[in-house]
């Protein structure tokens, strides 16, 4: 295990090289001059020329790249144009509001698929089985912002129930109760495509795994009904849905920006789609980055749950 | 069979919708609509089923049917298009890797690898970032973002075929590459391929959809349907008709394509 988890560990470094070029790439390639953004329309040639030279825009790529890629490693994700500030501290300022809202979502979409997902494997064919596969086809046709507003407009202007947008209330909010009542709409928001996915791959899943001998052999033995379906089955259904669950953390990650967006989530997905609005190179730099990175961890850290998981596998 | 018959029944309710649209929005020009272009303050955020307004008006007092009907020429074609554009590089470069070994083989894969380390939406937001916003760069994105999904599909079926009996015995024949890709392989492709192809449009009508509806997709004053829903939702308590149309649309549209698509597998791939 100790040796799958080095040898998985550096496998990293390719990736997170090809995650950085494409970055990288993506901005600089890109048609605008940042020099000029900087600077306006009025700005004279000289005055151009010589900010080009000092952000090091005259060298060649990938001088410019490893200079990048240098400074990223020491935790210097350069200044936003827009705010005037450093990236960094702008984008970790933003980062715990985002990963509260996808951990939520993820929380919410892989308890509530695989308890959905396990009913409907338990009952095939039910009304509640059906009802799981109308919601399912319905989940993966939705606009998840669209999903967001129809939310917003009943449960926030209609019945009043819950905050419209925001994490804190403007007064007088600030504690636990206060960010619950802002977290649900922008939750349940993200959650609901995932957790169609997720509850009908647990479904088909969880119906192969009930057919087999040795769950039978398991209610031969007189075991309650309870005890076999979750700890023989749903434990050897478990990879398949630690994989999917893995996958959905990544579209999640990808959806925070819309459902940011939708609920003025002051995240690092809306301070992205502000930050290309406003042409602010570094600071979208930073956020996808950031963004990115997270990504790649999370598919680390799936893959180590499949060794704990399930032993047999071995990663020779 | 009486569950496969309602199914067969719902994916030809949803192939009609689909037919619809499609004409509708080919016919767009041909039809007794408003411009949807002509700003009418007086009226503007008159509710569904207004005299003149059968789906009422948006902030600006345009004629929403006008709107959603030019919108789904939009949508409908961006979908198409950068569904198609992925699935054509996405087909080469698969077939490519699966078929020649070596450098290039590596390359590809190394690239799908990749971009398949980002979270879909979120590279196409960077790509568009780096573009600039508008409806071409953001089909551009998608399709970037896209093409991989195929190429590891099609690269899983070429290797597998390439080894198979028929492709040596072809080659014992004396064929060359370029006949055995066309002749023996690529007939391999069709069904997945199309498959895929049917279930992916409707999940990039709602990646340019979401890109429309963050401003980085379509500009104003060109309608389609995110941007509408962008727009309007400005305006979502005195009328949530004009957020709520636009999404319906998007979502009756995506629901028929998957709808249709998964027909479309139980008849070309049995197996899945």
């Amino acid at each position: 295990m100790r040796s799958y988890l080095a040898r998985r560990l550096l496998l990293l470094v390719p990736v997170l090289v090809g995650v950085s070029v494409v970055v990288f790439l993506v901005l600089h390639l890109s048609p605008g001059d940042p020099a000029e953004i900087m600077l306006g329309s009025q700005a004279t040639q000289e005055d151009l020329q010589r900010l080009r030279r000092e952000l090091g825009l005259t060298e060649p790529l990938h001088v410019q790249y490893l200079r990048w890629v240098s400074h990223v490693a020491r935790g210097d994700l350069g200044r936003s144009l827009w705010m005037k500030r450093p990236v960094l501290d702008e984008v970790l300022n933003r980062y715990k509001a985002t990963l509260v809202l996808t951990a939520s979502g993820l929380l919410l979409s892989t308890l509530g698929g695989i308890a959905l997902g396990v009913a409907s494997a338990v009952r095939p064919h039910s009304l509640l089985d059906r009802a799981s596969a109308v919601t399912s086809l319905f989940g993966a046709s939705m606009p998840v912002f669209w999903l967001g507003i129809v939310l917003m407009v009943i449960f926030s202007l209609w019945l009043g129930w819950l905050p419209a947008s925001g994490m804190w209330a403007p007064y007088g909010g600030g504690d636990l109760r206060d960010l619950l009542a802002h977290l649900v709409l922008p939750a349940v928001t993200l959650a609901a495509a995932s957790l169609t996915i997720i509850a009908r791959l647990t479904r088909s899943t969880m119906l192969d795994i009930l057919s087999q001998d040795y769950i039978r052999t398991a209610r031969a033995k007189g075991l309650v009904e309870g005890r076999v379906v979750f700890r023989h089955g749903l434990k050897n259904a478990l990879i398949p849905i630690v994989t999917v669950v893995g996958v959905q953390a990544g579209y999640l990650l990808g959806g925070a920006v819309l459902t940011e967006t939708v609920f003025a989530w002051p995240g690092v997905g809306l301070l992205m789609v502000q930050g290309i609005l406003a042409r602010d190179f570094p600071l979208v730099q930073g956020c996808v980055l950031v963004i990115a990175l997270t990504f790649v961890l999370i598919n680390l850290a799936v893959d180590l749950l499949y060794a704990y998981l399930d032993p047999r596998i071995q990663y020779e | 069979m009486s569950r496969r018959w309602a199914r067969n029944q719902l994916a030809l309710l949803a192939l009609i919708v689909l037919a619809g649209v499609v004409l509708a929005a080919i016919l767009a020009p041909h039809l007794p609509l408003a411009d949807p272009d002509t700003v009418d303050t007086v009226n503007r955020l008159r509710p569904v089923l207004s005299p003149g307004h059968p789906l009422g008006t948006d902030e600006f007092g345009r004629d929403l049917l006008s709107r959603l009907v030019w919108g789904a020429r939009v949508s409908l074609l961006a979908g198409a298009a950068t569904a198609a554009a992925a699935m054509l590089i996405g087909v080469v470069l698969g077939v490519w890797s699966g078929y020649y070994s070596g450098w290039p083989e590596t390359v590809i894969m190394r690239l799908t690898d990749i971009l398949m380390a980002f979270p879909y939406i979120l590279l196409a937001i960077a790509i568009v970032a780096g573009l600039g916003p508008g409806l071409r760069n953001a089909m551009i994105a998608i399709a970037i973002v896209g093409f991989p999904i195929y190429t590891r599909l099609v690269r899983g079926i070429v290797l597998s075929v390439r080894g198979r009996e028929f492709v040596e015995a072809a080659r014992a024949l004396g064929s060359t590459d370029r006949l055995i890709l066309i002749r023996h392989i690529v007939p391999q492709l069709l069904s997945p391929v199309i498959v895929a192809f049917s279930l992916d449009v409707g999940a990039k009508i709602l990646a340019t959809a979401g890109l429309s509806f963050l401003g980085l997709g379509t500009q104003p004053p060109t309608a389609d349907w995110g941007s509408m829903l962008a727009t309007g939702r400005q305006f979502v308590i005195l009328s949530p008709h004009v957020v709520l149309l636009p999404g319906l649309a998007i979502f009756v549209i995506v629901l028929a394509l998957n709808l249709v698509g998964d027909a479309l597998r139980d008849f070309l791939d049995p197996r899945t």
